[in-house]
């Protein structure tokens, strides 16, 4: 039973994630923007942090360097939500402190096995 | 949790379709921006790839296939343009343009319950495809190094780099999700290990050799368990039988292919401009579903009853004065917020008519290119705000208005040039409030309409007869007829002309009215009026005989005695009544209402009403209080009945119906045209 | 077609007796009856405000907790001698369903009678001699010592025929 937040400025998607996550238990909260991810973040220390990449205003990546400033988000997993992975994408996520990433379209099973990878 | 995970899935699916609707709004005007070379370059483009970018992820994760390949397509070249590799040449604009009404179609058949047959979205795709390929490819995936026939026993030499703890990876979490895949006999390397008082605990000074046995075991499992540290650490995968195959995984992947390319930083210089000609919809608004704020209303409404009950007390005088005083002083400041809640209220349903005007840009793009003109479009007022019932009906009519003007009212540009004007013609369409209607106009600087054309061809069709003299406001009444057109060639874009009549049928049906003004050579512009509506009024409570009844407000233009000297009998039996410098039509309500038996009085008063823009007298009783009221529709129980707009309830709790002075002017004069004014 | 069950032929008595739950009044010393899952509510009378050009049946609208509701005389409507209104005279507020939509009516009667259940045996179809225009009766209820005319309260709001 986690503590996670899922960033994703498109509500549905957002939602889905979050729907399959609370299925299994662990407590969500939502963010719809980098920005307000972040502000979040400086209060509140989660387990986990999933967001998409693509976001007006902050993107994915901005927020995981962002977070990864924070004395509690150090270590903390943080997952880039994609629709694909290449290499190059890879690097720069890698580079700007992400944990790993998830690629969409997922199903919820699938990213469930992937949140066991990160939480005890 | 009762719900299954599918079942939320089709409750957000609706969330989703009302999202890319937005989106493909975005997606389409960024395009048509870029092909236009307005817009801010750069910024434009990332935009519009954002935007198909979601609409695809999103497709994807709904499991909508056939959108998620479309939006891939479009992705992938708006991925060209957004790194640079190509320019956005008008052929790929045109063909992204296309895209986006496949987008439209494929998310408009999903909405109901069917999908577009994959092939034609394919092939599709498949030319978007070829336009690109002139173009270097995007990046493909790596080539990963093929490791040996899976064994069954592997060895792994598992290096991690001290920061790896910083990406949030724990290698105890990946240690144990190997022994998952099978037997696990692991052996901790402490050799990097520093002294205890030089160990820093952020950093990880641990390695591990793994043998790793099992059937399920096989190179690409392990590789998948590490994927995400792979270049935060060391990895080697040795098959424990056989040859050692010695490649070097790690290596491999830090190998890049042919075609990477940076994406350019976007400099400082583009930032600043990006706040131009973009609509800022994001910022501190939310969705409201249309029923909850039908159930507000409703709230509102009972509150405005309940405020009214109170006045009625006021009223009954057996209160000592003092109470009576604060009693008073209550009501006044319930009445104050009653109506300030109100008019918030009403806001919520309003939307700004951009909801409707948004479509244009791409219509008259898209019309002026088929018919080879050239069209500059001016949109106003695209912040007026009307209620959203009014919105969704206005769209049809503005579009076959705007379609009018493009083809039959617009000249080519070489006539235009030929007539001294300038080769782009002009349209705008504007709207704004006037009194309680909502106006929204369409302009053109085109050809305007011949006031002799149309009476010759209302002579054509039997409208005037031969000898007949055509009535002050020609044009007016006879565009308006069905199957009536002067084009001379009647393109298929608007049809014969069968478009006026029921543009003027539908707005009519709304209560409104259209009306025209024109200047041969300088161009037309049609206007439609419509009342806002509002469930809410303010109204004018007269009696008639024994019942009250309510008259809108913004309805009355004057109320005044009757002076018998200034009547006068037209045709021995309508009476005129004779005003300053006009002549105004005096109705018997109480007839018109079904009473029978009702008489004129001495006391009897004359309410002059608007109807079709020619006023009307209505005899009345008595005026009595001037009230809000809450208008209830008087066909969820009953019908719609002639010359009321609704019905209300009153203080003491007695119905009082709504009169519709323009019905009643209609009624009275007999013709719906109202042509024939009296 | 021919592989779906067979319909059995409307009109005769039903297979299975099912007893009806009624709300019974009277008109012109006769008792009729109406669905209890029809009635809304029982209110006394008050004047309706007339209706410009509605069938001479119906009097008017009133006012029920805000709602807008029309009122027919039922006398009227069976094509009943009138009578004046009295003490006893109620209003029965019922839900009808008429031209697609769901609507709310009250129809006037002489009096309440009671609140019956009637044993499906004692149903049966309405006898089909009618000179004076359409029946509204669904069915008849037969009891030891009295008859109850059961009416389609769908049918009471307007013509069929209209």
């Amino acid at each position: 039973m986690a503590k996670i937040m899922t960033v994703d400025d498109s509500v549905s998607l957002r939602k889905l994630v979050a729907s399959a996550l609370k299925a299994a238990g662990h407590s969500v909260s939502e963010a719809d923007s980098g920005q307000s991810a972040l502000s979040v973040a400086q209060t509140t220390t989660f387990d986990l942090v999933i967001s998409d990449l693509n976001m007006p205003g902050m993107d994915g990546l901005t927020l995981v360097g962002q977070l990864r400033k924070l004395p509690a988000y150090r270590s903390t997993p943080i997952l880039i939500l994609t629709t694909e992975m290449d290499p190059q994408k890879k690097q720069a996520a890698k580079a700007a402190g992400a944990t790993g990433w998830l690629v969409k379209p997922f199903d919820p099973a699938q990213l469930l096995a992937t949140i066991r990878k990160v939480l005890d | 949790m009762t719900k299954s995970l599918s079942d939320i899935q089709i409750e957000l699916l609706g969330l989703f379709f009302e999202e890319s609707a937005e989106g493909l709004q975005q997606l389409e005007s960024g395009l048509l921006a870029l092909e236009q070379s307005k817009g801010g370059g750069a910024d434009t483009i990332n935009d519009v790839f954002r935007a198909a970018h979601s609409i695809k992820g999103g497709a994807g994760s709904f499991g909508l296939t056939e959108i998620s390949t479309l939006g891939h397509a479009m992705e992938g070249m708006l991925e060209d343009f957004r790194s640079h590799r190509t320019e956005p040449t008008r052929e790929m604009l045109a063909s992204l343009l296309e895209g986006v009404d496949w987008l439209r179609n494929a998310l408009d058949a999903r909405k109901a319950g069917g999908s577009l047959p994959i092939a034609g979205v394919r092939a599709f795709c498949d030319q978007l495809e070829t336009l690109r390929g002139s173009v270097p490819g995007t990046p493909t995936a790596i080539e990963k190094v093929a490791s040996a026939a899976p064994a069954v026993a592997l060895r792994i030499d598992f290096l991690p780099a001290p920061r790896i703890l910083e990406s949030g990876n724990e290698p105890v979490r990946l240690l144990r999700e190997l022994s998952r895949l099978g037997r696990a006999k692991i052996a901790t390397d402490l050799s990097r290990l520093p002294g205890l008082a030089d160990i820093d605990a952020s950093l990880c000074y641990l390695s591990w050799h793994i043998e790793l046995e099992g059937n399920d075991v096989s190179a690409k499992a392990v590789e998948e368990i590490f994927a995400w540290v792979d270049t935060d650490a060391v990895l080697r995968i040795e098959p424990v039988l056989a040859k050692p195959i010695g490649q070097d995984v790690a290596a491999a992947e830090v190998a890049a292919p042919a075609l990477v390319q940076a994406h350019p930083v976007p400099d400082a210089k583009s930032q600043l401009a990006s706040t131009d000609g973009r609509a800022d919809t994001a910022i501190g608004s939310i969705r409201v579903g249309v029923d909850k704020i039908d159930l507000l209303m409703n709230m509102v409404g009972e509150l405005v009853i309940t405020q009214s009950m109170l006045g009625v007390i006021d009223d009954e005088g057996s209160l000592d004065s003092r109470r009576v005083e604060q009693l008073r002083e209550g009501l006044g400041l319930l009445a104050r917020n009653t109506r300030s809640l109100q008019e918030s209220v009403m806001r919520l349903r309003s939307v700004p008519i951009s909801v409707v005007f948004n479509r244009f840009p791409r219509l008259v793009h898209d019309l002026g290119q088929q018919l080879g003109k050239q069209v500059e479009l001016k949109v106003n007022g695209q912040t007026t705000e009307i209620d959203k019932t009014v919105v969704e009906k206005l769209g049809d009519p503005l579009v076959h208005l705007v379609r009018n003007s493009l083809d039959h009212g617009l000249e080519t540009p070489e006539i235009r040039r030929a007539a001294g004007k300038s080769e782009i013609g002009v349209i705008e369409i504007s709207a704004y409030h006037h009194g309680g209607d909502v106006v929204v106009e369409v302009r053109d600087d085109g050809r305007g309409i011949n006031r002799d054309r149309v009476i010759e061809r209302a002579r054509q069709l039997g409208l005037l007869g031969e000898n007949e003299s055509p009535p002050e406001d020609a044009i007016r009444d006879f565009i308006f007829a069905p199957g009536f057109s002067t084009a001379t060639a009647v393109t298929d874009v608007s049809g014969r002309g069968v478009g006026m009549d029921v543009v003027r049928r539908n707005i009519r049906a709304l209560g409104g009215d259209v009306f025209v003004e024109t200047t041969v050579g300088k161009g037309t512009c049609i206007s439609m009026r419509l009342p806002l509506t509002l469930a809410i009024i303010d109204g004018q409570l007269i009696r008639v005989g024994n019942h009250a009844y309510v008259v809108p407000l913004l309805s009355i233009i004057e109320s005044v005695q009757v002076e018998p000297k200034r009547v006068s009998k037209f045709q021995g039996k309508r009476e005129l009544y004779r005003l300053r410098d006009k002549l105004i039509p005096m109705i018997e309500l109480g007839q018109v209402l079904g009473m029978q038996s009702w008489q004129r009085s001495e006391e009897s008063l004359m309410m002059i009403v608007e109807a079709d823009n020619a006023p009307i007298g209505l005899l009345v009783d008595e005026l009595l209080a001037q009230q809000q009221v809450v208008v209830k529709s008087l066909e969820t129980n009953y019908e719609r009945v002639a010359g009321l707009s609704g019905a209300t309830i009153l203080g003491d709790g007695s119905v009082a119906f709504i009169l519709d002075t323009t019905a009643i002017g209609r009624l009275v004069r007999g013709t719906p045209s109202g042509a024939h004014a009296a | 077609m021919s592989d779906l069950p067979e319909i059995p032929a409307t009109g005769g008595e039903p297979a299975k007796p099912r007893s009806a739950q009624l709300l019974t009044f009277f008109l012109d010393n006769q008792e009729y009856g109406v669905d209890i899952l029809r009635v809304q509510e029982i209110r006394g009378w008050s004047a309706p405000m007339p209706i410009p050009g509605a069938p001479p049946y119906i009097k008017g609208v009133i006012n029920i907790r805000g709602d807008v509701v029309p009122i027919a005389d039922l006398r009227e409507r069976l094509s009943l001698p009138p009578m004046e209104y009295g003490a006893t005279t109620a209003v029965v507020v019922l839900r009808v369903r008429y031209k697609n939509r769901d609507r709310i009516m009250g129809v006037v009667v002489d009096a309440m009678s009671d609140v019956t259940t009637v044993p499906g045996e004692a149903l049966k179809a309405p006898p089909t001699f009618h000179d004076s225009g359409e029946s509204l009766a669904k069915e008849i209820a037969t009891l030891e010592d009295k008859m109850i005319t059961i009416l389609d309260v769908d049918c009471v709001f307007g013509d069929r025929a209209a």
